[in-house]
């Protein structure tokens, strides 16, 4: 099934400089209905409140974090689909297992590439 | 334009001897040890006891003297501090030039759309190395963020430390005299930028100098 590009992509970081680096990569990669929150408990309220295809989410936030959110999202009988990408530096192991253990569908890890961020997010939703 | 000369560190100054006796922890478990051994063998004279008890205050006393003579105080109101604000104006510096760094970017993309071929994929392979090395905010903003908070676990230890050993008595601060501020060496001078909040204006120093005509 084709990639719908005009879904709307919630992008979710403490640090605005990130956010603003993400939409515009997005957006070189043909993304570009993008929308963005701070923290976990304003992503959630967002999640709730429209409908997404994609959260590429931070793990260090206050004061809802990342795998927070992730958990909450996957608890949600409407939410628990969504494709969900967590982009964080805290880069050990055991991070990396209590994601996908919440059910994280990719994961990667900062500093990171274009090139990174379009395999991912290929291997999350297809081809585009 | 002229580049900029590394800081040069700053020496630390030296503080005026204290006379006082270094405390030696091994001395100080051996007073312990023997007021100990005292106990469990035979019954210690009340004088021996005694005697042990206060070389073992005198220890506690120079702990303390040593303790205050290198200004916990100081290091918990003053250096700490400092240090965190210097490290959240490093943070927010950064942040300000990396915005900078992408409206530029972002005008450069927009310019680009104009553009076909070969010039447009360069250049927005460029700007897309733009965007990834602005990632550097980021993680330095995170890891400076973890040193702060560190310098707070530290200056709350510091806080421990003050209570347990402060007896409750308000720590002397240093007071700085006429003597003290009219000597300024070089390496006084040398405080690197200020903060925005506490730096002096372009114009305050336009009207100092102009005091001097």
């Amino acid at each position: 099934m084709a990639v719908d590009m005009n879904m709307k992509v919630l992008i979710v970081d403490d640090y605005n400089t990130m956010l603003r680096i993400l939409r515009n990569l997005l957006k070189q990669l043909h993304f570009e209905n993008v929308e963005d929150a701070t923290d976990g408990t304003m992503a959630l309220e967002k999640l709730r409140g429209d409908k997404f295809g994609l959260v590429i989410s931070d793990w260090n936030m206050e004061p809802m974090t990342g795998i927070e959110l992730l958990r909450d999202v996957r608890k949600d009988d409407t939410l628990k689909h969504l494709p969900f990408i967590m982009i964080t530096a805290e880069s050990k192991s055991e991070n990396v297992i209590a994601a996908k253990e919440a059910g994280v569908s990719n994961y990667i890890v900062k500093p990171f590439n274009a090139e990174t961020l379009k395999s991912k997010l290929v291997s999350v939703l297809g081809e585009f | 334009m002229p580049t900029r000369k590394p800081k040069a560190k700053k020496t630390p100054k030296k503080k005026k001897a204290v006379a006082r006796v270094p405390v030696k922890t091994r001395k100080a478990v051996k007073v312990v040890d023997k007021v100990m051994k005292g106990s469990k063998g035979s019954a210690p004279s009340k004088e021996s006891l005694f005697g042990e008890l206060e070389e073992l205050a005198k220890y506690i006393q120079n702990a303390k003297k040593e303790i205050f003579s290198l200004r916990p105080d100081e290091v918990k109101d003053d250096f700490l501090p400092t240090a965190s604000d210097e490290l959240d104006a490093i943070i927010e510096a950064t942040a300000d030039a990396t915005n900078a760094i992408m409206d530029a970017t972002e005008i450069i993309e927009e310019t680009m759309s104009g553009l076909d071929g070969k010039a447009a994929a360069s250049l927005m392979t460029a700007t897309t190395n733009i965007y990834e090395a602005c990632g550097f905010q980021d993680i330095t903003g995170q890891r400076i963020t973890k040193v702060v908070s560190t310098l707070k676990e530290i200056e709350e230890k510091i806080d421990g430390l003050l209570n347990a050993f402060g007896d409750g008595r308000p720590v002397k601060k240093k007071t700085i005299t006429k003597k003290d501020k009219k000597v300024l060496s070089d390496e006084d001078l040398l405080n690197g930028p200020q903060s925005s909040d506490k730096a002096t204006s372009q114009a305050e120093i336009d009207a100092l100098l102009a005091g001097f005509d």
